[in-house]
């Protein structure tokens, strides 16, 4: 099922984005929220820090231009559920995150969006991070199926949630299609909840 | 015997409808809550893949992100945030959800007006598209944000695909001092576990300061969960959820009340239920907290040094001097007496009644100083209500405060309340993100609603307890 929608791994080049605790609102601030569409978030990514930092932000670096992959220290995408956050990035063309850690609801976001994310221990990631720094035009390969984030740094052991990674394994990730598949067994388990039966019986 | 189980894993396992190849959970969720900013997308991917709301009964809709909140006279000059009123209606309409907007009376922030209803119960699952949704957690629901495709997934399946965390037990122990707020437990507990401690974790509160919490106070603990990582935050029902539920518009009445309270309390967690984790915090030791840096953790009490960049752990010690170049603050220096510019009491995590009387006492004592702008933003139509019953808008009003209508206003400024330029705002919300009040160089320090009052009426940062 879904085959078409397997993801295995992703292979691109990378941007180098430092610091912990990025939040979604710096990600894409909440004015740009103003819309009801996705479209055209991707401009806005990062805008604030980027405006601040005078095109010395790694978005603007020509260095990273066309990279596929973004590479963020712990706790990245903490804060607000805005799937808006994914989207703009996504809309930026990144389509894979490795980070020291996820906050949840962003990584459970970017699974929604066939996105995938993937943590390295400290001492690896910050072994990418000067890689790809030291050479942006290197291919940075995830590979979900067998754990690992490969550079010319090395090869380093990749976090995945079990759940997750199996989503992406199975092209099921877009969840929509595999919640459908319980057909009435949802009415079923409705029919036992008291509190959505008037608590009768 | 088998062991007890948590209430997180009794609702968990109420709600399972199957488990899936992946090892994850179809999670049934009893109750979906919608708004403005993240519904339109999956109300465009439902229509986009024919498909339709699967209980219609069971989500309920607001507008609270992008109202304004000096003049809510449709249509919004603001048109974008018009246009996203108006597909909400429209969405709404289409699917014969419930909408509480301006005209029903009961407009107000997703998270003050779920409880207030009546429509947040013990023993629910809860989903919205709103990382917040945490708080209702406070009844002992399992409740939690999710994002706009998964907001589709509700609408289409009344289905979430979920993964167990593991569920942490925090208890604040003995008792608060005077001054000492919910707030404040929250900011302590944040300080303590970090930042992203909560991640893969449930945190049940509990312990003597979190039974003597009123209903309102535990939602504001709740509410700040997700600041700590975790997505999921709750207190177990007791006899303080049931009295404050009693009589609530969509609360059980007559027999189903009774059965309704069975169900509550049993579903609470059994004595001898097992926890993936354990944290004790003092009641005593907590102070009025302020964050200095920027992000929630970064918080200490009102009078405490800032800490010194060498005193912290190796690997914070980069985002401790991003955050002390951004806020212009110094290390080795108290909080106290750093002057604002800007007063917020309002948001989900602290503008409900009870946050509002506790910053009119406090009201009472001054007026605003010269130069702050002050604001006082009910969390919603009926809070407003009851606030102007009890006279509390002329307190504010009468100290130089301004009172306006319900919404987010300036927690996230999606709306015209923001910051200007570097701006310094003492804020009852919950993240001092860089940029999150609206001005990219805007400064926040989050604080109880009470301490709020205490620096709009100083003009600087001020022990509440110096106040009252």
């Amino acid at each position: 099922m879904a085959n078409e929608k397997r993801i295995d791994g992703f292979t691109g080049r990378a941007a180098v984005l430092r610091g912990a605790d990025i939040d979604t609102d710096r990600i894409i601030p909440a004015r740009f929220m103003r819309c009801v569409t996705f479209d055209g978030l991707g401009e806005y990514a990062f805008h604030d820090d980027r405006a601040q930092a005078k095109g010395d932000h790694p978005l603007d670096d020509e260095r990273y231009e066309g990279a596929s992959i973004l590479v963020a220290g712990d706790n990245f995408g903490c804060g607000s559920s805005r799937e808006h956050a994914p989207q703009a990035l996504m809309r930026t063309g990144f389509r894979a995150f490795i980070a020291g850690s996820f906050a949840e609801i962003f990584a459970g976001n970017c699974t929604a969006l066939g996105l995938p994310c993937v943590t390295l221990e400290a001492g690896d990631l910050a072994s990418l991070m000067e890689s790809v720094e030291l050479d942006p035009s290197q291919e940075v390969a995830i590979d979900i199926e067998a754990r690992q984030v490969r550079c010319k740094a090395g090869t380093f052991e990749a976090g995945i949630r079990d759940g997750t990674r199996q989503q992406l394994l199975e092209g099921t990730w877009d969840a929509t299609a595999v919640l459908l598949e319980a057909g009435a067994t949802i009415e079923t388990a409705a029919e036992r909840v008291p509190y959505l039966n008037g608590f009768t019986g | 015997m088998p062991p007890g189980k948590s209430l997180f894993d009794k609702v968990w396992d109420l709600h399972a409808v199957r488990e899936l190849p992946t090892g994850q959970t179809q999670l049934l969720i009893g109750l979906h809550l919608i708004h403005e900013v993240t519904s339109p997308q999956a109300f465009a991917m439902l229509r986009e893949a024919g498909l339709s709301v699967r209980f219609p009964r069971r989500t309920f809709a607001t507008v609270d992100h992008i109202i304004p909140t000096d003049s809510q006279i449709r249509p919004l000059s603001d048109n974008l945030a018009e246009a996203m009123m108006v597909e909400l209606e429209r969405n709404c309409r289409e699917h014969d959800i419930a909408l509480f907007d301006t005209p029903s009376g009961h407009q107000g922030v997703v998270h003050v007006i779920g409880p207030e209803l009546g429509l947040t119960q013990p023993g629910m699952t809860i989903a919205c598209g709103d990382s917040h949704t945490s708080t209702h957690g406070a009844f002992g629901a399992i409740a939690f944000g999710i994002g706009t495709s998964q907001v589709r997934d509700v609408l289409a399946t009344q289905c979430l695909t979920m993964a167990r965390p593991g569920v942490r037990r925090i208890d604040v122990t003995g008792k608060l001092g005077g001054g000492v707020y919910s707030k404040d437990v929250a900011l302590a507990i944040i300080r303590r576990l970090g930042v992203k401690g909560g991640v893969g974790f449930a945190y049940e509160y509990g312990g003597d300061v979190v039974d003597a919490m009123t209903l309102e106070e535990r939602l504001t603990l709740c509410n700040m969960s997700i600041e700590g990582g975790a997505r999921v935050g709750y207190v177990n029902p007791d006899e303080t959820t049931f009295d404050y539920l009693a009589g609530r518009e969509y609360a059980p009445r007559g027999e189903a009340w009774d059965r309704a309270v069975a169900f509550w309390r049993d579903i609470a967690t059994d004595a001898d239920a097992p926890y993936d984790d354990r944290v004790s915090l003092a009641g005593a030791e907590i102070e009025p907290s302020v964050t200095w840096g920027i992000n929630p953790g970064q918080n200490c009490g009102v009078n405490e040094r800032l800490p010194r960049v060498e005193d912290m752990p190796d690997d914070e010690r980069a985002s401790v001097e991003e955050a002390y170049a951004f806020m212009e603050l110094r290390p080795g220096e108290p909080l106290a007496g750093t002057a604002v510019d800007v007063a917020f009491i309002g948001s989900c995590t602290n503008g409900r009644i009870s946050d509002l009387r506790e910053a009119a006492r406090v009201a009472k004592r001054g007026k605003v100083a010269a130069g702050v702008r002050a604001l006082v933003v009910p969390g919603s139509q009926a809070v407003a209500r009851e606030a102007e019953a009890e006279g509390l808008d002329e307190v504010f009003r009468s100290a130089g405060f301004e009172w306006r209508e319900p919404g987010c206003s300036m927690c996230l400024a999606m709306n015209p309340d923001k910051l200007v330029g570097r701006e310094i705002c003492a804020s009852s919300s919950n993240r001092n993100f860089k940029g999150r009040q609206g001005s990219p160089t805007g400064r926040t320090l989050l604080m109880s609603p009470a301490m709020v009052a205490a620096a709009a009426i100083k003009g600087c940062v001020t022990d509440v307890r110096e106040v009252l």
